[in-house]
């Protein structure tokens, strides 16, 4: 039986790599608990978002393997998020100028 | 020569990881979707009554939440971990793995439902009296806190179900080390959840 194997299989990540994200993951986490415990003002809801993001790409990029996959895979991503800050940039601005 | 290239084609069996990976990343784009309209909820009723979104928000408990995180994060370590000892042609690791991530999952659960229950002990779940005589941007701020949290959770029981199928894959070899796709879309399904997580904590959790 024949068998065609698209991909995969070249693609592996030592554990070690892993567990690095993980705890930059938790540092970024314990850095926005104590972010959170100073006044920033207006600034506070931005820094934490900022921070939410930098985890939220660390996890795609290695932990969902888009650092390793093939480029369609950010086509996609790009696209989707593009998508998503659209409909955000809309709304506020109807909402903004109403 | 006619012939024994039809008995090839017969026998042929297509496999595309690939396309199996790109088919769970637009389901994942759906999801997004889904949760994106309810951040959209979330970020116009925060402008609009943002001193009522941190009264409410000083009723959370920050310790709680910042151990969901971390609980959360882990589990996402645990699950690519259990990829990765797959790769590593080593089942048994990629079980131990496995149990880990639905222990943590099951942890991320318990402790959301101490969450909750004291919440609602002290008279706050959607549509009670306590709630409803509260001002408007409060009521909006625990519906939103309710409905995002519960749609999340709901994720992770989803995600501890196909986790559970995924074990028992691995251990009658219906996954193994040189084919794992369905191991690494349930992965992909589960980081999604904590991606998810990841922004429903500082906005929930960490105004003050």
């Amino acid at each position: 039986m024949q068998e065609k194997n698209t991909g995969n299989s070249h693609h592996i990540i030592d554990y070690s790599t892993y567990v690095f994200v993980w705890v930059m993951l938790v540092g970024l986490t314990a850095l926005t608990v104590t972010i959170a415990g100073i006044n920033l003002g207006d600034y506070t809801l931005v820094v934490a978002l900022f921070i939410a993001l930098i985890k939220a790409s660390l996890v795609i990029a290695i932990f969902m393997h888009i650092k390793l996959e093939e480029p369609i895979f950010k086509v996609f991503i790009a696209i989707i998020l593009a998508t998503l800050a659209v409909i955000f940039i809309l709304t506020f601005i109807d909402y903004t100028f109403r | 020569m006619e012939a024994n290239n039809i008995s090839e084609h017969v026998t042929h069996r297509h496999r595309d990881d690939v396309g199996a990976k790109l088919g769970m990343w637009l389901f994942l784009f759906t999801e997004l979707l889904l949760f994106g309209g309810m951040f959209l909820a979330y970020a116009v009723y925060r402008m609009k009554y943002p001193q009522q979104f941190h009264i409410s928000a000083m009723e959370m408990n920050t310790t709680m939440g910042t151990l969901n995180t971390i609980i959360l994060l882990t589990s996402s370590l645990t699950m690519v971990l259990s990829i990765a000892a797959m790769q590593k042609r080593n089942k048994f690791l990629s079980i131990i793995f496995l149990l880990s991530t639905l222990f943590l999952g099951t942890l991320f659960l318990i402790n959301k439902y101490f969450e909750w229950s004291h919440e609602i002990s002290k008279g706050i779940y959607p549509g009670s009296e306590v709630l409803l005589s509260k001002q408007n941007g409060e009521i909006l701020y625990f519906g939103l806190y309710y409905a995002m949290t519960g749609l999340h959770g709901l994720h992770v029981i989803i995600g501890m179900i196909v986790l559970v199928f995924m074990l028992v894959f691995v251990i009658n070899d219906n996954i193994k080390w040189d084919d794992y796709v369905k191991l690494e879309n349930a992965g992909l399904y589960w980081h999604l959840v904590d991606i998810i997580w990841i922004f429903l904590f500082p906005l929930f959790y960490l105004i003050q």
